[in-house]
């Protein structure tokens, strides 16, 4: 139960370099603990969700999507608001019903009976992006942390329990937080209240909602810290959704990017942020310090509605590239109007683009 | 979009520092400290504010009966037609002889003195016919209350998480119908068809005129027999409140990540609403029904007049009819000072059961 930090915090002490670079980019290899063979944690097969929307419109959230979240190591989903990133976090959580496809926990599809579904969400835990909204105003710290325990009826020890979760997420001396009320903890300890009450169950995946975006910049990197010591300490995956590429830099194995309801590109990320291939990917990363894409690129066009899904790539209507000439330049500006793209395979780096796949078959065809 | 690259991940805190990670820790401790010292400012404040209303209804129990007009010497000299000197003498037994300033003196010596006098038409103590009378309106409303705000605050709670389904319309619709029937209409139609048409209860009062023996099984029978019609009606009325509260303050609730974070870590649906959402949406009904207590003692006027339940509405009625000024002024200032009392219990008891207003109020 207990953790020592000592070993993991020597061998690797500071992921960040001192220009911001994950050292991973310098490592090559990305995944530290991927040495067992890698059947995914979690995946999501062709995962679509379907709302119903005013007017008798229907929301295509998520649209074919694959995920695979490989053991012990971060995940980040990004894409702006409207993606479909929530959602597909919901999912994965069993919080919301696939309208197609499926998701597998350990290689096994994820049932949605009572019983499954309760002993799956011992192993998967959500951490919200607002800890004041997370935690019932009226439960103290140790109810709050304890109710996991008492969900799943785990009676013995529990106060040691609810005192080494608030110790491992940074709650420290555990005994003094246990009577204190939400209201009366500064953000970032509620936020660490929250990833206590997801500790306690000594989960094998955390999925996170924005878990900083609504705390202070100077508690962020303690709160981003504090994930990634669980990863290295205790091998827990997590699945990060954020709209802040730069926190993905910071803290992620692999990043995958959404726009309108599918994953337009996903791979390690030193290959997506220092040679982001997709014009949607390069647009977000041109715009972060240090871009290696040249000079920041704004998006045109209105934000995406996901009521309504242009035709071809659904990124066409705002795409520099298309807009740019450069895809009329490669021969694939009708493909980019009417030929809808495949949806990425399972388990592999890839980018969902026309002008990307041309170019790519230009390359191999060049002897 | 992305803003940070560089927002600087500070090195893991090495596992042996003893604190938590930086941020300025709060002490509860000391904090409970301080919100007890609050709690008794809090407790004064709230104590004064009573007092100071309770004063007020002092004075306008005095002076509204004399001004709402009425004749009671006429009402006790009956049909008879009374020659100037009866009525003089009856006046000066009632005091009434007297001019305004020395009647408040007299009124104000009464009340300090919790001598409330007699009552105009039977020489009763007034003391005596409110306490015969207090406890036939306790079991009328405290029944109505006790129905009204349990299947009332049930309903509401499915209602508001049950958003948009056919319950929740179903049960909204027939709230506000009930809401809106007037109490004396409603009483009427309910004797005219439960009473009258069907024979299945009683029409008025609240015992057997030709007796049902001693035992206290027949008795307690009766009288639950004539409860059933006033008691519902009563609680038909105020139910609406009840299901319309409790269905907003869950539908306020209802959006909290909590409630999510709770149904992730694997609570059922229902129990995630019995023990998250309904406590805390518990919090405003909770004052409604505190506010609802005063309404127990006051009774309920036009039930009990309708029904002829021998309670302080129809003692007030009757009163008010001669008008008997002693026991109006007593039964203004217990239906006032019970409705600002049990205010101030529903301010101090929100205070216990909301940890948030316990420290910031």
């Amino acid at each position: 139960m207990t953790t020592d930090q000592t070993g993991p915090d020597q061998t690797e002490p500071d992921r960040t370099g001192p220009d911001g670079l994950p050292e991973a980019a310098q490592d090559g290899a990305a995944v530290p603990m991927a040495a067992a063979p890698a059947e995914p944690a979690l995946a999501a097969l062709e995962l679509t969700v379907r709302f119903n929307a005013p007017g008798g419109r229907t929301a295509r959230a998520v649209d074919g999507v694959n995920l695979d979240l490989r053991p012990g190591e971060i995940l980040a989903l990004a894409g702006e608001s409207g993606c479909g990133k929530t959602t597909v976090a919901r999912t994965l959580l069993g919080l919301e019903r696939p309208t197609a496809g499926g998701i597998t926990f350990q290689g096994r599809p994820l049932q949605y009976g009572t019983k499954a579904l309760k002993a799956y969400r011992r192993d998967a835990q959500l951490v919200l992006q607002d800890p004041t909204g997370a935690l019932n105003p009226r439960h103290t710290v140790y109810d709050a942390v304890a109710e996991g325990l008492r969900i799943h009826g785990i009676h013995d020890n529990e106060r040691d329990r609810v005192a080494d979760a608030l110790s491992r997420a940074g709650l420290r001396p555990a005994e003094k937080f246990f009577l204190a009320y939400p209201h009366e903890l500064s953000g970032g300890q509620r936020q660490r209240v929250v990833i206590a009450g997801a500790l306690v169950l000594d989960p094998k995946i955390i999925i996170a909602d924005e878990p900083v975006a609504s705390l202070d910049a100077s508690v962020r990197g303690e709160i981003l810290a504090l994930l990634m010591r669980l990863r290295d300490d205790l091998g827990l995956s997590a699945v990060v959704v954020t709209h802040d590429l730069g926190l993905a830099w910071n803290i992620a194995d692999r990043i995958a990017v959404m726009y309108l309801g599918r994953i337009v590109e996903i791979g390690s990320v030193d290959e997506i942020l220092t040679a982001p291939q997709h014009p949607y990917t390069r647009a977000l990363v041109s715009v972060l310090p240090d871009s290696p894409v040249g000079e920041p690129q704004v998006l045109a066009g209105e934000p995406p509605d996901a009521t309504d899904v242009p035709g071809g790539c659904r990124f066409h209507p705002r795409c520099p590239a298309l807009a740019g000439g450069e895809a009329e330049a490669a021969g694939v500006a009708d493909d980019c109007r009417r030929t809808e793209l495949p949806v990425l395979p399972l388990g592999q780096a890839g980018t969902s683009c026309h002008l990307v796949a041309a170019r790519a078959q230009a390359v191999a065809a060049t002897p | 979009m992305g803003i940070q690259p560089t927002a600087q991940v500070p090195a893991l805190p090495d596992g042996g520092a003893g604190t938590s990670g930086g941020d300025d820790v709060h002490l509860p401790r000391q904090q409970r400290a301080g919100s007890r010292r609050d709690f008794w400012r809090f407790l004064g404040v709230k104590f004064s504010g009573a007092m100071i209303s309770l004063v007020l209804v002092l004075f306008t129990a005095f002076f509204i009966f004399r001004v709402i007009g009425g004749d009671p010497v006429k009402a006790i000299g009956g049909d008879s037609a009374m020659t100037p000197e009866q009525r003089a003498e009856i006046e000066e037994r009632l005091g009434l002889n007297e001019p305004m300033s020395v009647q408040f003196w007299e009124y104000i010596r009464s009340v300090l003195t919790l001598d409330w006098g007699t009552s105009y038409v039977n020489n009763q103590q007034v003391t005596d016919l409110l306490l015969g009378r207090l406890p036939n309106t306790l079991l009328l409303t405290g029944t109505a209350l006790v129905l009204a705000a349990t299947v009332g605050i049930w309903v509401g709670a499915r209602a508001g998480w049950q958003q948009g389904s056919r319950f929740e319309k179903s049960q909204v619709g027939i709230s506000l119908a009930l809401w809106s029937a007037p109490t004396f209409w409603l009483g009427m139609i309910v004797i005219i068809v439960f009473s009258v048409q069907l024979d299945l209860f009683p029409v008025n009062g609240m015992r057997s005129t030709r007796g049902v023996g001693d035992g206290f099984w027949p008795q307690f029978l009766d009288v639950a027999h004539h409860l059933v019609l006033p008691a519902l009606t009563m609680a038909a009325v105020i139910y609406a409140q009840y299901v319309l509260i409790m269905r907003s303050s869950i539908l306020e609730e209802r959006g909290n990540d909590y409630l999510t974070v709770a149904k992730a870590k694997g609570l059922r649906d229902d129990v995630v609403r019995r023990r998250h959402a309904v406590p805390n949406a518990l919090l405003p009904t909770v004052t409604l029904i505190a506010l609802q207590f005063g309404a127990i003692f006051n009774g309920a006027l036009l039930t009990e007049t309708i029904f002829s339940w021998p309670g302080l509405g129809l003692l007030f009625y009757e009163a008010i009819r001669v008008p008997d000024i002693p026991l109006l002024q007593l039964l203004f200032i217990f239906f006032a000072g019970t409705t600002i009392i049990a205010n101030m219990l529903a301010d101090i008891l929100y205070r216990f059961l909301d940890p948030r207003v316990r420290s910031s109020a």
